[in-house]
């Protein structure tokens, strides 16, 4: 008897449970629904064959293991920024700033990469350490900004992007260009800060494959992070202040120092997918070379509402996008603005569906 | 080299300033955060460039582009006053839906003809356009803070219940100043291309976010704010002159860099309109 009871009690638990997860998780499957249905729309008046489109998509981005390492290889610094966005959120905090904190990232494991020659279990952490403190920096201004004037953190981390791209693109135009070279890039940094290419060790990944140990980083970043938000103190603090800072103040939380460490850790985050671009893949700092991940990372982390895991499914989704748009356009000569323009609608569709609940309720 | 001679750069870089931020002004008195500003310059200039290659006409271009502009305007409105969409998410929603139609449906990269320029003695001559900033700065101003149409506007923007007592709507007044901010902010994209008469993809490369800047620093009024275009597209001026041995990055990052001092309020005050950003 007892035995039944409790089983029926844990099935209820496991009913609500799905029930609330695909309350949560409808605005984001509708949204994509809803993109996939435009990109279609858009074929058909376009006069080509919609069907043909959605095959190339899966032809291009699971047909073999080299094309869904290529995919995973592509979502990597989007899952950094994705989290880094969702962290800030869940603190009640809108950090645009993911692109600034990257390019000042990037650019700070590039400079220890360069300059110091140690082998890989010194040289890598250290370089990983430089940027997540740089980008924490980076991230963390707005934040005491906020604390302690309450000037607006959207605003500011704004200003701090446009602020970071100049710094770096004096930095590596004037100061660390590569000698005799014509591209604004550094030269490459050490052996021992790169990160390793899982083709070595994966058989069925072909030698040519991107995919490396920065996605395996990413993979602990995302359980870290929730852990750190369900079970430690300090996720608790973060939440409380996002939710109710009124309530967390009576609780003997300072809102004030949570804005800055919350900013601060997801200028951190954001900094890792700068470690993904140059420990990773191209082994040098190159001028300008996020292509919007920082923004992306806005939609990355509303897709997959906030949730670490969310963020993690959300930003496969949008790594395949970037990675079948390249083929898109070679093989059905389709632009790939056709995905920008896609994911901005998806974007307002998705707030959109958000305000009305908030509204509703 | 003279002081002087930067004068004709600062008048051409702050132009497209001046009107984006007249925009940036107008939305953000009724209410509405617009960080899309970017975004609707860039399809103001891409109308230009289809309209006026299409037609031949510089006028048909300015037409389009302010068209486009406001299309964009009222997709923002729609999500966020009507559906309350988080306003700064949708903001830049728009600036990656503008840049994903220009790259969707690239515009010609043909030579396109400009509005006509306006020859007066003393000053020289200037892209009609030019002439207009500084009239409707002070239209704006007079709009803005002595007619009970402005007071309504910015009332809008002050308080969510005030306009309710008055038992007007308030999501009309932002409707209003959310399109308005499509028009001004697509005549400033309308203006570059008139300026250089090619289009090319990084066209308004961040002054959409220069202007927002400039919304701030000047305390969203118009007077100050195209006051602060004049100070930014000086800024960018002297960087593209090779004879002051400034970087050219230092300078670009200037307008940031004050906006972000006088946002803390370390010299003077900003102050944002009272219920910005509040739906309720």
């Amino acid at each position: 008897m007892n035995i039944r009871q409790s089983f029926t009690t844990l099935l209820n638990n496991l009913v609500v449970q799905i029930l609330q997860l695909s309350r949560n998780l409808l605005p984001s499957l509708l949204a994509i629904c809803g993109f996939f249905l435009l990109c279609g729309i858009v074929l058909i008046v376009r006069g080509q064959n919609p069907w043909e489109f959605y095959t190339t998509i899966l032809i291009s981005g699971f047909s073999s293991f080299d094309e869904v390492g290529s995919v995973l290889f592509n979502s990597t610094p989007l899952i950094f920024t994705g989290l880094a966005v969702a962290i800030g959120y869940k603190g009640g905090l809108f950090n645009i700033g993911c692109e600034g904190q990257l390019y000042v990232a990037a650019f700070a494991a590039t400079w220890v990469g360069i300059h110091l020659n140690l082998p890989s279990i010194i040289l890598v952490p250290l370089c990983i350490g430089a940027a997540m403190i740089t980008g924490a920096f980076w991230g963390a201004v707005p934040g005491f900004l906020k604390a302690k004037f309450g000037a607006h953190e959207v605003i500011n981390t704004i200003m701090m992007n446009f602020i970071a791209i100049a710094l770096t693109n004096f930095l590596v135009t004037s100061v660390y260009r590569e000698p005799g070279q014509m591209i604004p890039q550094t030269p490459q940094i050490h052996e021992g800060a790169r990160l390793p290419r899982l083709a070595g060790v994966l058989f069925f990944l072909p030698r040519s494959n991107l995919l490396n140990a920065s996605f395996l980083l990413a993979c602990a970043c995302v359980v870290i992070c929730y852990i750190f938000l369900k079970y430690t103190r300090w996720g608790y603090e973060l939440r409380l202040v996002g939710n109710a800072p009124e309530v967390a103040e009576y609780g003997g939380i300072n809102p004030h120092i949570v804005i800055v460490w919350v900013m601060a850790l997801s200028g951190a985050i954001a900094g890792l997918a700068g470690v993904a671009d140059v420990m990773g893949y191209r082994y040098r700092y190159l001028d300008n070379f996020s292509s919007g991940w920082g923004f992306t990372g806005i939609a990355v982390a509303l897709l997959g509402r906030n949730h670490p895991f969310g963020v993690f499914a959300a930003a496969l989704l949008f790594g395949l996008l970037n990675k079948v748009a390249l083929d898109i356009e070679l093989t059905l000569e389709v632009p790939r603005g056709l995905f920008l323009a896609g994911q901005g609608l998806l974007i307002i569709g998705l707030v959109c569906m958000e305000g009305i609940s908030k509204r509703s309720k | 080299m003279m002081i002087f001679d930067l004068i004709p750069s600062t008048l051409r870089m702050a132009t497209p300033l001046g009107f984006a931020v007249l925009g940036g002004i107008y939305s953000e008195r009724s209410g509405i955060i617009n960080i899309a500003l970017e975004g609707m310059m860039l399809i103001g200039a891409y109308g230009y460039v289809v309209g006026a290659h299409a037609s031949g006409s510089a006028w048909v271009g300015l037409s389009v582009g302010i068209c486009l502009g406001i299309v964009l305007a009222i997709l923002h409105a729609i999500a966020t006053i009507t559906f309350h969409a988080e306003q700064i998410v949708t903001g830049i929603a728009i600036n990656i839906l503008a840049l994903g139609i220009t790259k969707y449906l690239v515009p010609t990269t043909e030579w396109v003809p400009g509005l006509p320029q306006l020859q007066l003695p003393l000053i020289g001559s200037y892209s009609i356009l030019v002439y207009l900033v500084p009239v409707l700065m002070v239209t704006n101003h007079i709009l803005l803070f002595k007619t009970p149409w402005g007071l309504r506007l910015r009332a809008a923007g002050e308080s969510t219940e005030a306009l309710k007592t008055l038992s007007l709507s308030r999501a009309k007044w932002q409707y209003l100043g959310v399109i308005l901010s499509g028009v001004f902010a697509g005549a400033g994209g309308c203006f570059l291309i008139s300026d250089v008469h090619y289009f090319t993809e990084g066209i308004i490369g961040g002054r959409g976010y220069v202007a927002l800047a400039a919304v701030i620093f000047g305390n969203w009024r118009p007077l100050y704010g195209v006051a602060a275009c004049l100070l930014f597209g000086f800024a960018d001026s002297l960087g593209l002159s090779s004879q002051w041995q400034i970087p050219d990055q230092l300078l670009k990052s200037f307008p940031y860099i004050l906006t972000m001092i006088i946002l803390a309020g370390l010299v003077g005050r900003s102050r944002p309109p009272e219920a910005l950003g509040k739906m309720e």
